[in-house]
């Protein structure tokens, strides 16, 4: 069976400094993987290169998404194909109604995947439904794009466009930043209704607080652009005792 | 090359053009003067070049060369063509009033008086050897070269009364249709507004197929009584090597509400001169203007105001969005007379640039005699943000449509203020089109 990614001793350099330097991992349809680290140990670098923000250089190693070289994707291409990246700080766009911003993105991804457009009703009765079950007033979807959101309400924006989009690899960048319990529980909850046998999550976070709520199979721990350590859900718990020193050590 | 002779050389080509046209120009006895008096005007300076203060960023001696020949009157065959053009209008239930090749078309137009509007043609009245007034029709005071040539050239336009009181159901709508290469239009429209009256007037620029490289030379003055309210919608979608040199004269009455909205995405070369003055106290002002341009095309967006009545309010908005070579220019003056105390006067400019080779100029003013006033103005130029871009574009949208987006977005705000749903959609629906032709 194709993996659903299989990231091959990638290499990533921002300008003149390299952030990557030899990655792999691979994630199954079904599984949660979460990474772990420090600050500077390159979580973030990972997912935006998964998900071809520009600016970074890969120099070595590849990146496969269903058997197909992911790198060669344009952004648009990768999300139509089903790469969902939430972002850690979700951006505020002035002038577009969240509205109009979910429908024109759900039909470009219907279109690149040759699908009809959706429909206005069935649009509104399913954005509704998912709008109700993370607990986001039909008000707020008429503002601008994040303008004036809270940080809580800005992620649970970003799931809101999970639930439409129903990838199949959602990246979590550090879901949990900025979050208070309740906002954070909200969000999870909205994550976990979406895990299923052919969708997998990556959950980058640097407290194991998380995964409380979004339990993993996998934990990777990364440090210094590499991953050092793998194991279960229990190399999280292990973390949160010992810290990242001891890695950060065998890293160097 | 030298500058006083390419003057000369303008001069004498223009001086025959005139000669040659005076015969087709309406109006005898005080109109002829008149004309000759705004030709005599025009000639001291012939096209303005940037040596002129308020033409520096648009020298037209540079960018148009001459003054074309006049555009024959049209034919059947022009209009029918202008005919089917102004039927893809697209603007809604309007009473049109059309304009081909610089000549009112009455078999095209919805000439309907009643509701308290009245509608002549303006060759008609400068033809009307009963009325004392007729040479006032064109005359300006606003002295500026190419208002000048618009005097003197004007072969037609309309001339629309509003009753106190008046609400027309129906938007009036003035559209200048082009059908021929290589020649000039000239325009000149009044519109009289009573007290009390509540209006909607649009204007609307644009070309059939066969019209290239042909020049529009439009003038509009307008009074609005007091208590009125006038919402003003303009649409330039001139060819893209054509010329649109055109004015306002706005005289504002007392609380009165005039909101002003112009687009530009057409012409070469274009200038969109307003000369508003608020001449009664409680007065509210609003002036929207987006420009999206591209390849090299220049245009022009320059408002004097005049507040001269206190307690009055303006607020001008300007955005460009400008890709390739393209070049605006935003000139905002505000003179506040010593009488016009609490004044506020805003202005503010902000501009899109989609290219590393396109530019904007943008020349605030402000002349300030009363002292106890509120007047601003600010301008911010800038690219597209690449985070709202990748945000965008990781959610599905290609790159050319993450773009569209966020021009539309920040053309929107000026967009919003058109109040009338079907006017907006019109400015929205030429927004994308633009939009769609850079894809």
């Amino acid at each position: 069976m194709t993996a659903l990614l299989e990231v091959k001793d990638l290499q990533v350099r921002v300008e003149d400094r390299e952030i990557l330097h030899g990655l792999t991992m691979t994630v199954n349809g079904g599984e949660v993987h979460a990474i772990m680290g420090p600050n500077g140990s390159g979580k973030s670098t990972l997912s935006h290169v998964i998900a071809g923000k520009p600016g970074y250089e890969v120099t070595g190693g590849e990146i496969l998404f269903k058997g197909e070289d992911l790198l060669e994707m344009e952004p648009d291409e990768r999300a139509a194909k089903g790469v969902f990246l939430a972002f850690q700080y979700p951006v505020e766009i002035p002038g577009v109604t969240t509205m109009n911003f979910l429908r024109t993105a759900v039909n470009a991804q219907r279109k690149a995947r040759g699908e009809s457009e959706y429909l206005v009703p069935d649009f509104l009765r399913k954005v509704r439904e998912v709008a109700a079950s993370l607990n986001i007033p039909m008000d707020m979807l008429k503002r601008g794009v994040n303008v004036g959101f809270s940080g809580g309400e800005k992620k649970r924006n970003e799931v809101l466009q999970m639930a439409l989009f129903q990838p199949s690899l959602c990246i979590l960048d550090e879901m949990d930043s900025g979050l208070d319990i309740d906002a954070l529980r909200v969000a999870a909850d909205g994550v976990n209704a979406l895990r299923s046998p052919d969708r997998a999550m990556v959950v980058i976070t640097h407290y194991q607080r998380l995964l409380n709520y979004i339990v993993p199979d996998h934990v990777h721990v990364m440090s210094k652009g590499r991953v050092v350590k793998s194991g279960g859900k229990e190399l999280a718990l292990e973390l949160e005792e010992s810290g990242y020193a001891q890695y950060e050590d065998a890293a160097a | 090359m030298n500058v006083a002779l390419a003057k000369t050389t303008t001069g004498a080509v223009l001086d025959g053009t005139f000669a040659a046209a005076r015969g087709r120009l309406p109006g005898v006895g005080t109109v002829a003067e008149t004309r000759q008096q705004a030709f005599d005007d025009f000639a001291r300076t012939g096209l303005p070049t940037r040596r002129i203060e308020e033409w520096k960023y648009t020298d037209l001696r540079n960018l148009l060369r001459d003054v074309a020949p006049l555009a024959p009157t049209p034919d059947q065959a022009a209009l029918a063509q202008a005919a089917k053009m102004v039927e893809t209008l697209g603007t809604g239930d309007t009473q049109k009033l059309v304009i081909v090749d610089g000549v009112f078309a009455a078999g095209l137009s919805d000439l309907t008086s009643g509701g308290g509007v009245t509608v002549h043609a303006l060759s008609a009245m400068l033809d009307d050897a009963t009325s004392a007034t007729r040479a006032d029709l064109l005359r300006s005071r606003v002295a500026d070269p190419m208002i000048a040539l618009n005097a003197a050239f004007a072969t037609d336009g309309v001339l629309v009364d509003i009753a106190d009181d008046a609400a027309p159901a129906r938007p009036l709508h003035i559209v200048h249709v082009a059908t021929r290469p290589s020649v000039a239009a000239f325009t000149r429209s009044l519109v009289r507004i009573g007290n009390r009256a509540r209006v909607t007037l649009v204007e609307s620029f644009v070309a059939t197929e066969t019209a290239k490289a042909y020049q529009a030379h439009d003038a509009v003055v307008l009074w609005i009584g007091d208590d009125s309210d006038l919402q003003h919608v303009r649409v330039m979608e001139d060819a893209g090597d054509a010329a649109n040199i055109a004015t306002a004269i706005v005289t504002v009455g007392a609380r009165t509400k005039f909101n002003t909205f112009s687009l530009t995405t057409g012409g070469g070369v274009s200038r969109y001169q307003s000369f508003i003055t608020m001449a009664g106290v409680d007065s509210e002002l609003s002036t929207n203007s987006v420009h999206l341009l591209r390849d090299k095309q220049h245009g022009d967006c320059t408002f004097v105001i005049e507040h001269a009545a206190p307690n009055c309010l303006s607020r001008e908005l300007f955005r460009a969005v400008l890709d390739d070579r393209a070049h605006s220019v935003f000139q905002g003056r505000i003179n506040v007379h010593q009488i016009a105390q609490k004044t506020d006067g805003k202005m503010m400019s902000r501009a899109l640039l989609l290219s590393d080779e396109a530019e904007i100029d943008n020349k605030p003013e402000l002349e300030i005699f009363a002292d106890d006033v509120q007047c601003g103005h600010g301008a911010t130029i800038g690219a597209l943000d690449d985070s709202l871009l990748f945000y965008l574009r990781a959610r599905g949208l290609p790159e050319k449509a993450a773009q569209a987006l966020l021009i539309q977005a920040f053309v929107g705000e000026a967009m919003e203020s058109i109040v009338n749903d079907d006017l907006r959609d019109v400015a929205i629906s030429a927004a994308e089109r633009w939009l769609e032709s850079r894809a």
